[in-house]
C-alpha cells in the first residue's frame, strides 16, 4: 500500500495544508517509511478484538440542555485575526 | 536568596507555613534564577509582574491564616495550559499571539490552592516530539552535559521545558502533558520526577488538544513527594471534560513513604530490547534489588503486544490530532494567510503556521482516516489498543505495579535524531503504552550513566491506583539516593 506522490497531494489537499511541488517528493518518502513501519501492525491478531475508544469504563455524562455561558462576543472574537462589530469577518464564499 | 530556590516545593510550603521567608521572598528568588538562566530557553514568556502580584496577595492570604495547600509557591506552566490574559502558544506560529479569555481547569485549581505562576514553559510543537527541537521558539537546553563535555543536550520532550527549569531550579514545580511519554521522558532526561495519572484524572479542559484520547496532564516535580503535593492540586472532576472521572481524589501524599512490603511488582520480558545499554539493564536490576530488599516480591511477566504499542500510537495520535487540529483556519483566533479564495487562505495559513513535525503528523493522521483506510489503519489500530490493555488486565491478575526503563537512553545531544522521524519516536518505546492503556507511570531518577547523566526508572500502576505507585517510587528513591544536581554552567 505505497504511497504516491498523487496519494500525497490528494491528502495534503484533504488537510488543508499547501505543499510546494519540491516538498511531495520528500514527504512521499517520509510517509512511505512511516507507513511501512506501522504495516507491522497486520501482524498482529485482533481476531473478536472490540476497538477501544475509550479507556475510562464510564458513560458519558448528562447535563440539563440549558446556556451555561455566553454574551460575550467581544469576548469571543477577541482573538480573531479580523472582525468587525464583534463578527468574524471571513472572505466571500457565496457569489 | 539563591538558597531558596534549592528547596524542594514541600520544604518551601513549610518554610512559608512557619514564616521563615515570604512569598514574596520565595518568589523574587526564582525570578533573578530565571533571569540568569534565559539561555537554556525553558521559559518562553516571563511574567514577573504576575508572579510578584499573585506572591502578595499569597502573603496576605497566609497573614489572615487561609493559606491554601500550595499557597505562595511559584510554579511554572507549560505552555499548552490556557492562562487567562496571558499568552498561550502551544510553541507555534499559528498560535504565536494568542491570548486566551478563560484558564485551563488543571491552573485554576493550582491558583485555588494558593500558586503563584512565574510564566510559560517551552515545548515541543502542541507537544509533537521528544527533544523540544519541533518548538517555534527554538529548543531547550539540558541543564546536564556530559562529563566534561560542553555539547548540548536536549531535555526532552514534548515537556522539555517543564523538566529543564525544575532541575535547574527555576521554579518548584511545574505542569506538563504526556500523549506518548511528554512527562515522563523528560523527566528522566532531567533527573526529575514526573507522572502522568489514569487518564480522566485531571481535566484536559483548556489544554491544547493534541490526541484527545491519550492527552493528559500530570507535575513535574523535583521529589516523589513534590509530585505527589502537585498532583493533589491538579486532579478532580470537571464536568467541562466529559472524560474527566467523577471520582474522589485521594490524598497522594500519604501513599509516599508507606510500606512496599508484600506488593508485588512485575518486570515485563519485552522491555528488554535490542540495543539497550547495559547502563538501563543495570539500573533496572537495581531498582529491582532495592524493591527486593524493601520486601516486595518480583514477578516476571509478559506483556505480549509491547513492540505494537508505538506503531498503534503513530495511527492513534496522528488521526486524533488531524481532527483536533483541523480548528486552526486562521478565521477565529491565530495566524491568518491570505489567499485567493477561502481553500487557498485555509491551505496558506496552515503551511505557513504548522512547523514540519506538526503537518507530517496531520498528513498521516489524513491519511489513515481517508475513504477506504480507516479499517485497515484506524480500526485496525484501535484493536491493536483492545490488545495491549488486555496484556495489561492480565498482569494485574499477578501484580500490583510494574517496574521498567523511562527511556531507552540518556539525554541525546540536540540535533542528533532529528532527521529520522522514527529514531525519534522510538524514544517513547516504554512510555507510551500506558497511554494506550490508559494507566498511571511515573519516573523518577534513580542514577547516573558513565557519563554522569541521569537515567530513570518507570513505574506503572492499575488505573486509578496512584497510590501504589507513589509508594513504589517513595521506596525506591529512599533506596536509590538520587541526590545529584546539573552543575551550574548557566
Amino acid at each position: 500500500m505505497a504511497i504516491d506522490a498523487a496519494t500525497v497531494r490528494k491528502v495534503a489537499r484533504l488537510a488543508r495544508i499547501a505543499e510546494p511541488e519540491e516538498r511531495i517528493e520528500a514527504l512521499t518518502q517520509e510517509l512511505n517509511g512511516i507507513m511501512t513501519w506501522i504495516e507491522q501492525l497486520a501482524e498482529v491478531d485482533t481476531d473478536g478484538a472490540e476497538p477501544l475508544t475509550s479507556v475510562v469504563a464510564t458513560g458519558l455524562p448528562l447535563r440539563d440542555d440549558v446556556v451555561t455561558m455566553g454574551g460575550e462576543p467581544e469576548v469571543v472574537t477577541g482573538n480573531a485575526p479580523k472582525s468587525v462589530s464583534n463578527f468574524f469577518v471571513v472572505p466571500k464564499v457565496v457569489e | 536568596m539563591s538558597a531558596l530556590t534549592k528547596l524542594t516545593l514541600k520544604g518551601a510550603v513549610d518554610g512559608l507555613a512557619a514564616k521563615d521567608f515570604t512569598s514574596v521572598e520565595l518568589t523574587r528568588a526564582h525570578i533573578d534564577a530565571i533571569e540568569g538562566a534565559r539561555g537554556l530557553n525553558a521559559y518562553i514568556l516571563e511574567t514577573p509582574d504576575q508572579a510578584l502580584e499573585m506572591a502578595a496577595a499569597s502573603d496576605a492570604r497566609r497573614a489572615k491564616g487561609e493559606a491554601g495547600p500550595l499557597d505562595g509557591a511559584p510554579l511554572g506552566v507549560k505552555d499548552l495550559f490556557c492562562t487567562k490574559g496571558v499568552r498561550t502558544t502551544a510553541c507555534s506560529k499559528i498560535l504565536e499571539n494568542f491570548v486566551p479569555a478563560y484558564e485551563s481547569t488543571v491552573t485554576s485549581n493550582l491558583w485555588r490552592d494558593g500558586a503563584v505562576m512565574l510564566g510559560k514553559l517551552n515545548l515541543d510543537q502542541f507537544a509533537m516530539g521528544s527533544s523540544n527541537e519541533t518548538s517555534y521558539f527554538g529548543p531547550v537546553t539540558n541543564p546536564w552535559r556530559a562529563k566534561g563535555s560542553n555539547k548540548a543536550l536536549t531535555p526532552g520532550g514534548s515537556s522539555g521545558g517543564s523538566a529543564a527549569a525544575v532541575a535547574a531550579d527555576l521554579c518548584l514545580g511545574a505542569t506538563a502533558t504526556d500523549t506518548g511519554g511528554s512527562i515522563r521522558q523528560p523527566a528522566a532526561f532531567t533527573g526529575t520526577v514526573g507522572i502522568k495519572p489514569t487518564y480522566g484524572r485531571c481535566s484536559r479542559w483548556g489544554v491544547v488538544a493534541f490526541a484527545s484520547s491519550l492527552d493528559q496532564a500530570g507535575p513535574i516535580a523535583k521529589t516523589v513527594e513534590d509530585a505527589a503535593l502537585l498532583l493533589n492540586s491538579m486532579s478532580g472532576h470537571d464536568e467541562k471534560d466529559s472524560t474527566s472521572l467523577d471520582i474522589a481524589v485521594p490524598d497522594f501524599t500519604q501513599f509516599v513513604g508507606k510500606s512496599v512490603k508484600g506488593l508485588r511488582i512485575g518486570v515485563p520480558k519485552e522491555y528488554r530490547v535490542d540495543g539497550m545499554p547495559a547502563e538501563i539493564q543495570k539500573l533496572w536490576d537495581d531498582g529491582v534489588a532495592w524493591l527486593k530488599e524493601a520486601g516486595c516480591e518480583i514477578v516476571e511477566i509478559s506483556l505480549p503486544h509491547t513492540k505494537y504499542a508505538l506503531p498503534a500510537y503513530y495511527i492513534v495520535a496522528p488521526a486524533e490530532a488531524s481532527s483536533n487540529l483541523a480548528r486552526y483556519d486562521g478565521m477565529r483566533y491565530g495566524l491568518r494567510e491570505e489567499g485567493a479564495n477561502l481553500a487557498e487562505i485555509y491551505e496558506n495559513t496552515r503551511a505557513a503556521g504548522f512547523g514540519d513535525e506538526v503537518k507530517r503528523r496531520i498528513l498521516i493522521g489524513t491519511y489513515v482516516l481517508s475513504a477506504g483506510y480507516y479499517d485497515a489503519y484506524y480500526l485496525k489500530a484501535l484493536k491493536v489498543r483492545r490488545r495491549i490493555a488486555e496484556d495489561f488486565d492480565n498482569a494485574w491478575t499477578k501484580v500490583d505495579a510494574i517496574l521498567t526503563p523511562t527511556a531507552p537512553s540518556a539525554a541525546f545531544g540536540l540535533g542528533e535524531n532529528s532527521s529520522d522521524p522514527i529514531a525519534m519516536y522510538l524514544n517513547d518505546v516504554f512510555t507510551v503504552t500506558t497511554n494506550l492503556a490508559g494507566l498511571p507511570g511515573l519516573s523518577l531518577p534513580a542514577g547516573l550513566d558513565a557519563n554522569g547523566l541521569p537515567l530513570g526508572l518507570q513505574i506503572i500502576g492499575k488505573p486509578l491506583d496512584e497510590g501504589t505507585v507513589f509508594s513504589v517510587a517513595g521506596a525506591i528513591e529512599k533506596a536509590a539516593g538520587f541526590t545529584a544536581k546539573a552543575d551550574k554552567w548557566w
